[in-house]
């Protein structure tokens, strides 16, 4: 999925979302302001400062630094193995990065596993489809109420009280979601038997259920054929828009990036080679040329 | 009546998360639960309950202990012989120490005991999967049998290392010794296994079930989504060992009366549950019945056609059982891993259709 092709740097098809260029240095003046298209951005939601994160010998992340503000789709980009998924993977908790801090609503968070991570609202999406398939598409996405339910284990065993009304109440957010994703008709079947866009889709739907303050999407659209990207890319918009959700995505497709995002993170070799709106990074030295494949020093 | 779903339709969410979604399953269960109860018990005789349905009732309460850590959990377990001796020596211990108290209530302590101790041994899964799991478990099932077999105060110092249970009554009626009764037997056994299925069938329905399919279908994924995996394993070993402690617990107290450790929950034990298992299939509570019932039945009738009915050798007959046991677990191992509980489903598919199959 390496973003070659020189004319994906072209304008975005859908200029509607292309925004109001707002405060992009981090540390420095984040008011809040609106978008073009009238969505809200607030302040840092969360702060990414000099993160370094090494796989043995091999640095995947070199101090980078970058913010995601409340309300905003913040996309990361770069060629195949620039540490993009690194990156989600520090966020989500997976990595404990060996240097820099993770800020999150204000506060500096601890090294933390990621259960506990996504008890922060923090929820995401794997490149590779993670999804249960011995389950059924609600029961995947019910797994996504989990850090929401709150009867014990008795009451579950004797199926009583809170265990089954909590049932009802959850399962009634979990059929919005399935409405909203446009998945009814799959309600029931196992998840293993499904195409891979809609795999995509109920994964998208289990993340949702959560609830997140912070949805992360590694690569949400790759291996999709056209019909299913815009559909994608409508349903992370309304995702966006409706619940403002915030939203850092990885995607190769640069027209993709280009009509979502509010502001781009560009990574190349583990480095940071560009930060900014979509305009800015597109005219990025830099960038052009880390995609343009000019030889690194 | 046509078994199928036109016509049966849920209006509430309660509804369409019920064990029989359908009217028909529902009223066929209910029909089973009400000849188990107040059929049977009338008719049973001494060789029904000692062949047939006590060790089906306490195999199926074993089998379904273990589908949940290996079904619906996805953690292999080897050590469930050794699980039961604990329920079983639990019971005794708890029984001749307290003869006042109800057995009914020492062999659910029995369950609570062997839960603690399926705990502990369920720790090293937090570290290791699959085949090293697997020999986690078999060094606790020799451990067990070895700690019972060594240490007499677990059999209270009796010369011939057995335990023995004394004669303990519920409600007046025999429960346990040699000489109980068919019916008594049969009830006890009866009730614990349908609690059980019932406990065990509401567990894998909500929150926690969907945590441990979450964790044996993708444990990275299930991390991400808030499972804690050190609880969802442990709550699954705990569970799953609660159980089998009551199988435990029963198999020695109502089945059997007397044991040797070795002998009643060697390592045999811990295979033939597992066959059930995966005879009756993974990841579901009438595939525990129906495996059970299928390893419970499959000697009984083979005795009796083979050997009963066309004379063969005793011991040629029980070749036979293993060589159809191997081929079996071979079959479903391969071709149905879902078990029994998956034919059974599929042929149910196919009634829901007929006779218009497109
Ligand atoms: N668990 C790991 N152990 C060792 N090296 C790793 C590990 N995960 C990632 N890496 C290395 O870190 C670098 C960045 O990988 P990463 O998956 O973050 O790239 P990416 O930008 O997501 O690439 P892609 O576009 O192909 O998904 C690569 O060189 C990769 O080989
Ligand atoms: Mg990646």
């Amino acid at each position: 999925m390496t973003m070659q092709d020189s004319h994906s740097l072209a304008p975005g098809r859908h200029s509607a979302r292309t925004t109001t260029p707002g405060p992009v240095d981090q540390g420095a003046d984040v008011q809040p302001y609106v978008t073009a298209d009238g969505r809200r951005i607030g302040g840092v939601l969360m702060d990414l400062r000099n993160i370094t994160l090494r796989f043995g010998g091999v640095e995947a992340i070199k101090n980078i630094s970058f913010d995601i503000r409340e309300g905003e789709i913040r996309a990361i980009i770069g060629p195949n193995g620039a540490g993009k998924s690194s990156m989600l993977n520090v966020i989500s908790g997976f990595y404990v990065p060996q240097e820099g801090e993770v800020w999150f609503k204000g506060f500096r968070r601890g090294p933390m596993r990621p259960y506990q991570v996504a008890r922060l609202g923090i929820a995401r999406t794997f490149q590779n489809i993670a999804l249960f398939d011995g389950m059924t598409v609600l029961d995947n996405i019910m797994t996504g109420r989990l850090t929401m339910m709150k009867s014990n284990m008795l009451q579950q065993a004797l199926w009583w009280g809170t265990a089954e009304r909590e049932e009802i109440a959850h399962r009634e957010k979990v059929e919005k979601i399935i409405d909203f994703l446009e998945i009814q008709n799959i309600r029931k079947t196992p998840v293993g038997r499904l195409p891979y866009g809609l795999k995509k889709r109920v994964e998208l739907a289990r993340a949702l259920a959560a609830e997140p303050g912070l949805l992360l999407l590694d690569e949400p659209m790759a291996g999709m054929n056209v019909e299913e990207k815009e559909d994608m890319s409508r349903f992370i918009l309304d995702v966006n828009d409706e619940f403002g959700t915030t939203i850092a995505l990885i995607e190769h497709d640069m027209g993709v990036v280009m009509d979502l995002s509010d502001r781009v993170v560009v990574m190349d070799y583990g480095r940071k080679i560009g930060d900014g709106t979509p305009d800015e990074v597109r005219n990025n030295q830099a960038v052009i040329d880390a995609y343009l494949g000019v030889a690194h020093d | 009546m046509f078994y199928r779903e036109a016509g049966d339709f849920k209006t509430t969410y309660s509804d369409d998360s019920q064990t029989f979604p359908l009217q028909l399953d529902r009223m066929g269960y209910y029909a089973v639960l009400a000849v188990a109860f107040l059929v049977v018990p009338f008719v049973i005789d001494d060789y029904w309950a000692t062949s047939v349905m006590v060790p089906f009732l306490i195999y199926a309460i074993a089998t379904l202990g273990l589908n949940i850590l290996t079904g619906y959990a996805g953690q292999v377990s080897l050590g469930t012989g050794g699980f039961m001796a604990v329920g079983a020596y639990a019971t005794y211990k708890l029984t001749t120490s307290f003869p006042d108290i109800s057995i009914l209530i020492h062999i659910v302590l029995a369950g609570f005991i062997t839960a603690l101790v399926g705990m502990l041994f369920g720790l090293p899964s937090l570290r290791i999967k699959g085949f090293y799991l697997a020999v986690a478990t078999l060094a606790a099932q020799f451990f067990l049998v070895w700690l019972f077999n060594k240490v007499p105060w677990f059999y209270n110092y009796s010369a011939s290392g057995q335990i023995t249970m004394p004669e303990r009554t519920v409600l007046g009626q025999l429960v346990t010794g040699p000489s109980v009764s068919a019916p008594a037997k049969y009830l006890v056994c009866l009730v614990f296994a349908v609690a059980l299925a019932w406990l065990a069938r509401n567990l894998t329905r909500g929150m926690l079930g969907r945590q441990w399919m979450a964790i044996r279908d993708m444990d990275i994924a299930a991390e991400i989504i808030g499972v804690n995996p050190l609880k969802a394993k442990l709550t699954a070993f705990g569970v799953s060992s609660f159980l089998i402690g009551i199988a435990g617990a029963l198999f020695f107290a109502v089945y059997l009366g007397a044991a040797e450790v070795g002998e009643a929950f060697g390592i045999n034990k811990s295979f033939l549950v597992l066959f059930m298992v995966i005879i009756g299939g993974l990841g579901s509570i009438f595939g525990s019945f129906a495996g059970a019932a299928f390893l419970v039945l499959l000697p009984v009738f083979l005795k009796n056609v083979l050997v009963g009915g066309m004379g063969w050798p005793t011991d040629l007959a029980a070749h036979v059982e293993l060589m159809i046991v191997g081929a079996l677990i071979v079959f479903f191992l391969i071709v149905e891993p879902h078990g029994l509980a998956q034919l059974w489903r599929l042929t149910k598919e196919k009634l829901r259709l007929w006779p218009f199959p497109h």
